[in-house]
């Protein structure tokens, strides 16, 4: 209380204030973590996508090698290639109805242990990634960090299909087996849902 | 009353505001800014580290070869830019866009290239990223300094990348280096299609 009554206490106050140091920065990285957590969010975000990159995993942990790691490539490769497309405005329609078939198609094959020729897997995962990218690329957000955000957009994909390996280890067992074919059922149904609801 | 707020305004005026320029300042000195600015920015570290993984499991020469290119490249990249020879905001976003995709994509194939292809990718890629770094920087001594903790700091990275890969003989690490390849590409070409969309995204 006797500060605000000193006369001369204010300027003095004015002075320390002014004279405080400031680091002068550069380059400062504004709103990084922002685009790295949003790109990371974003592919984890729809359930449609969740569930049939977990499925891209599952069925190359099936398939055993090399599908178990050249289906995670492939993936998000073209999906990458779908994200250009979409980011620059290529129209790709039926985008959704593709989505939803991804879970369908994905989920029956681990559901019924299919074992085409690798690039024939290969090609209908690419196909796949590919409109999973393209509905990506054309929800993103302008304003982002487009580095990190795409940075975070490709691991959160890529640990997608290292979960979906992770779960089908239980190949190896009998009764792993089992739980696998059980998991792609449970993908079936997620996608048949999907499908239902882009076609109505 | 009117005292106060004369001290008000004048402490409003005067305050001293960051100034941003180009390099981040650590407060620790320019060596060391400039190994906080090759660490902080993804640009830069990202293709360090899956270059020297291919280089590692190319082999030994490739490796070393890469290893003796890439520095002084970098720094010759650095003192170009710094001498006048400056990149804009678009080349610099597609530098790296492509430095991304072409350094993905040879981890990811993983096939061995010879000494001399290796040592001349690794001299493009110090010699880029040190010409987009550096671009739009005044030559000083301060900046030579921060220019040299940028080769450090991907000297570092480099020689520790290698020796990650250099020894690998089991598959699944063999496998998850070149799947760190296919995603460095992948983050490439959504790079292009940013720069298509936005214009210079990198600058």
């Amino acid at each position: 209380m006797k500060l605000s009554r000193s006369p001369s206490v204010a300027p003095l106050l004015a002075a320390f204030a002014a004279l405080v140091p400031v680091q002068a920065e550069a380059h400062i990285l504004k709103g990084e973590a922002v685009g790295f957590v949003s790109g990371f969010l974003h592919p984890i975000s729809g359930a449609d996508h969740v569930i049939a990159m977990v499925a891209v995993g599952l069925w190359g942990a099936q398939l055993g090698q090399p599908a178990i790691w050249l289906l995670p490539v492939t993936f998000p490769l073209i999906m990458a290639v779908g994200g250009f497309l979409g980011l620059v405005g290529f129209p790709l329609p039926g985008s959704e109805i593709a989505i939803a078939l991804s879970g369908v198609c994905l989920g029956a094959a681990v559901l019924l242990e299919l074992r085409p020729p690798l690039w024939v897997a290969a090609a209908l995962v690419g196909m796949f990634g590919l409109f999973h990218g393209y509905a990506h690329g054309s929800e993103l957000p302008p304003g982002q960090n487009a580095l990190l955000y795409s940075l975070g957009f490709v691991m959160a994909t890529g640990l997608l299909h290292a979960t979906g390996i992770a779960i089908g280890t239980v190949h190896r067992w009998p009764w792993g087996r089992i739980v696998l074919r059980g998991a792609g059922g449970v993908v079936l149904s997620g996608g048949l849902m999907f499908l239902w609801s882009a076609l109505t | 009353m009117k005292g106060r707020l004369t001290a008000l305004v004048v402490t409003a005026l005067v305050l001293p505001q960051a100034a941003e320029a180009h390099l981040v300042v650590s407060g620790m000195g320019p060596l060391y800014d400039g190994i906080s600015h090759f660490g902080l920015s993804p640009e830069d570290f990202l293709p360090v580290i899956a270059f020297g993984l291919f280089a590692g499991l190319c082999g030994k020469a490739q490796a070393r070869w890469s290893l003796l290119a890439f520095v002084p490249s970098w720094i010759a990249g650095g003192v170009a830019a710094m001498a006048g020879v400056a990149l804009a905001p678009m080349s610099i976003s597609i530098v790296t866009a492509a430095i991304f995709l072409i350094v993905g994509g040879l981890l990811a194939l993983n096939r061995a290239l010879p000494p001399a292809w290796s040592a001349g990718v690794a001299a493009l890629l110090g010699a880029l990223r040190g010409l987009a770094d550096l671009s739009g920087i005044a030559a000083s001594a301060a900046h030579g300094l921060a220019l040299a903790g940028m080769a450090l700091g991907g000297f570092v990275l480099f020689a520790l990348a290698v020796s990650i890969t250099l020894p690998l003989q089991r598959l699944w690490m063999i496998v998850a280096a070149r799947v760190g390849g296919s995603w460095l590409a992948a983050l490439g070409l959504l790079l292009v299609g940013w720069v298509v969309r936005y214009g210079p995204v990198i600058h």
